[in-house]
């Protein structure tokens, strides 16, 4: 997996004001036949934001991503859009659009027609469909290329026809299924870009579907992070990875250690480390960020910190940084974050801040 | 590589085939066409043009042509009619029963031409199935004479034939449409009607070509329809030659008729090839 800056770069502004709730998922399932691909799921989605559905292949973040579009009707559940029941709806009524993984452009038609395609079933007069459409294609950058038809045009033009067809309506919703995993990694990290830039220009709600976890960070307000069809945490990037909810959240989104450990009278124990937590006795789950160690100097440590030293197993180069992996006391294994080229000795002292170690919960296993 | 001997082994006996079974024969015939028969019908190799004078001089010759023709674009037009809806169905509806119905349209492909001709001999004769129906329910007094031994016969005998021929190119041009498309044009706002319209129809056009030029090749070279059930105003431009080359005694005639036949198949073919290429996108 792609290493995540340790900043997290996120191209997103903290959202100010609360917006309106614009379409809101109550308690949405759905299973094929004895296969249950989604269960319970409920989340809303405010106007203009930008939410991406993330998980792992098989997790329903596609299959969520049907339902809302109409393709797929929900085995339980409502979606509703304002006051408006859109599950009952057949997907031609909704005022929701979608953008298709592989792009579905009609190939009998050329570029210009596929924008205008939505105007022209609506009945739209032709003058304002080619004055909308024009201004569409403007907007993705494709007015040269109005007259040629999709398999004369390369994926990323593919992928700015399919949007500019979605938005020339101007829907409500914009639903978007893994739209840049066709294409190559440079031009991918320049669409994600794109994309985030036009969906504030439009101000149009997005529904970001896919499993690129360091995608979904840097673009999305909120992630909704999907596990065997359920919803294991929605939160911001900055959230999502700095305030994990559960193991797994923890160790899909960015590097992780996690801790098994015990609490004992107001501290917690793993292996030779110990920390005072106000939690309840019993086991815990910490997680702890490879960026959150660092490597202590031989100046006196911070008093409050965590210590503890340990042997060099691996180092891992990575840029700007490196991961090298240290085996401490007790079969502890940390892995630590450490800026490139610092001379890292055979044996090293390792401090971190009890607040970076972040509980969390255990996941249940799931198939 | 493969050595140049291996390519000889390889490419002879095809070459050999073709030319002895087609390329000869279609040889003879083209000279056939400008010799004639003399009264002591002995075949005299004098080449002139006079077989195709008679073709289109004679009535009977090129009003029977038009006639084949006539019922050629009615099975076409009344396979089209049967097995587009069909295909439709079958790709985007049947789900499960999918492979069950394909198989059910498939199978009568294996029986036998004329046990489906005579089928229709014993459903539409003056004592057959039908007629004595209409009478047991009192539609008709007396048998309806027109269902056999007419165009309609041939016509309908015909189509039921050459149905499946219809059915098969356009049931092949639908389900090469990708399902998303038709997901693409429901959430762009079109009403199932116009996604068919729109997307369905124009993506299945190959399809439609050659499924048509299949029924309507295939019926205009028909004999033995005709000969079973189409009676003396049924009969077709190939019945015609049969009788040529055979009581009749005249193959330069035949040869001429048949080589006229070829010329309008074969670029009915090349038409409906250019005409897939235009409406084929991928």
């Amino acid at each position: 997996m792609a290493t995540v800056p340790t900043s997290a770069a996120t191209l997103t502004t903290t959202p100010a004001t609360p917006r309106s709730t614009l379409l809101s998922i109550r308690n949405v399932a759905k299973s094929f036949g004895k296969n249950v691909v989604l269960r319970e799921i409920s989340l809303e989605i405010a106007e203009g934001e930008f939410l991406t559905i993330l998980g792992e292949s098989g997790s329903g973040k596609t299959t969520l991503l049907r339902i809302v579009a109409g393709f797929e009707s929900a085995s339980s559940g409502e979606v509703w859009m304002g006051d408006e029941r859109l599950d009952r709806q057949p997907p031609y009524r909704r005022r929701v659009n979608t953008v298709f993984q592989h792009y579905a452009l009609f190939p009998h038609l050329t570029v210009e027609q596929n924008v205008g395609y939505g105007l022209r079933v609506a009945g739209r007069p032709e003058a304002e469909i080619a004055s909308r459409v024009a201004e569409a294609l403007e907007k993705v950058r494709m007015t040269q290329h109005a007259k040629s038809k999709p398999s004369k045009i390369s994926g990323g033009q593919q992928q700015r026809v399919a949007l500019a067809r979605a938005l020339v309506n101007r829907p409500r919703l914009l639903l978007l299924d893994e739209p840049l995993s066709a294409l190559d990694a440079n031009l991918r990290r320049q669409m994600q870009v794109e994309l985030k830039s036009l969906q504030r220009e439009v101000g149009i709600a997005f529904v970001f579907v896919t499993h690129d976890q360091e995608e979904a960070m840097v673009m999305s307000d909120r992630i909704a992070l999907l596990r065997s069809g359920e919803l294991e945490q929605i939160a911001t990037p900055r959230e999502i990875y700095s305030q994990p909810a559960t193991a797994y959240v923890a160790q899909f989104i960015g590097h992780t250690n996690l801790l098994q450990c015990e609490v004992r009278q107001g501290e917690v124990h793993c292996g030779a480390l110990s920390w005072p937590a106000q939690l309840p006795e019993g086991p815990a789950l910490f997680s702890l960020r490879p960026e959150s160690i660092q490597v202590a100097a031989t100046k006196p440590a911070t008093p409050s910190y965590v210590r503890v030293r340990g042997r060099l197993l691996q180092q891992a180069f990575h840029g700007a940084t490196e991961l090298i992996r240290v085996q401490c006391p007790g079969g502890l294994v940390l892995t630590v974050r450490t800026p490139s080229g610092a001379g890292i000795p055979d044996e090293v002292d390792l401090e971190f801040s009890p607040a970076s170690a972040v509980p969390v919960r255990q996941s249940p296993g799931r198939n | 590589m493969f050595s140049r001997a291996y390519k000889t082994i390889v490419t002879v006996p095809p070459l050999l085939w073709v030319t002895v079974f087609l390329l000869i024969p279609y040889l003879l015939m083209f000279c056939y066409s400008f010799w004639s028969v003399s009264p002591a019908q002995t075949i005299v190799r004098s080449w002139d043009l006079a077989n195709y004078q008679t073709l289109f001089r004679v009535n009977v010759y090129w009003q029977t042509l038009l006639r084949s023709m006539w019922i050629a674009a009615r099975v076409t037009i009344f396979s089209l009619l049967l097995g587009y809806p069909l295909a439709y169905f079958l790709s985007f509806y049947a789900g499960k029963r999918k492979d069950l119905l394909y198989q059910l349209v498939i199978i009568p492909l294996w029986v036998s031409y004329l046990v489906r001709a005579y089928a229709w001999k014993t459903i539409l004769g003056s004592d057959g199935v039908l007629n004595t129906l209409l009478q047991y329910l009192h539609l008709a007094r007396h048998p309806l004479e027109f269902l056999l031994y007419s165009p309609f016969a041939v016509v309908l005998t015909l189509t039921h034939i050459y149905t499946p021929f219809a059915f098969l190119p356009i049931y092949a041009a639908l389900e090469h449409i990708p399902r998303n498309l038709v997901e693409a044009s429901h959430d762009l706002g079109a009403t199932p009607a116009q996604t068919f319209w729109k997307v369905i129809f124009p993506l299945s056009i190959p399809g439609v070509v050659a499924g048509a030029t299949f029924a309507f090749v295939l019926s205009l070279g028909d004999f033995l329809a005709p000969l079973l059930l189409g009676g003396p105003s049924g009969i077709m431009i190939s019945n015609i030659v049969v009788s040529l080359f055979g009581a009749a005694y005249n193959w330069p005639l035949g040869a001429a008729i048949s080589l006229c036949m070829l010329a309008l198949v074969v670029s009915l073919l090349f038409l409906s090839e250019r005409l897939e290429k235009k409406w084929s996108f991928s």
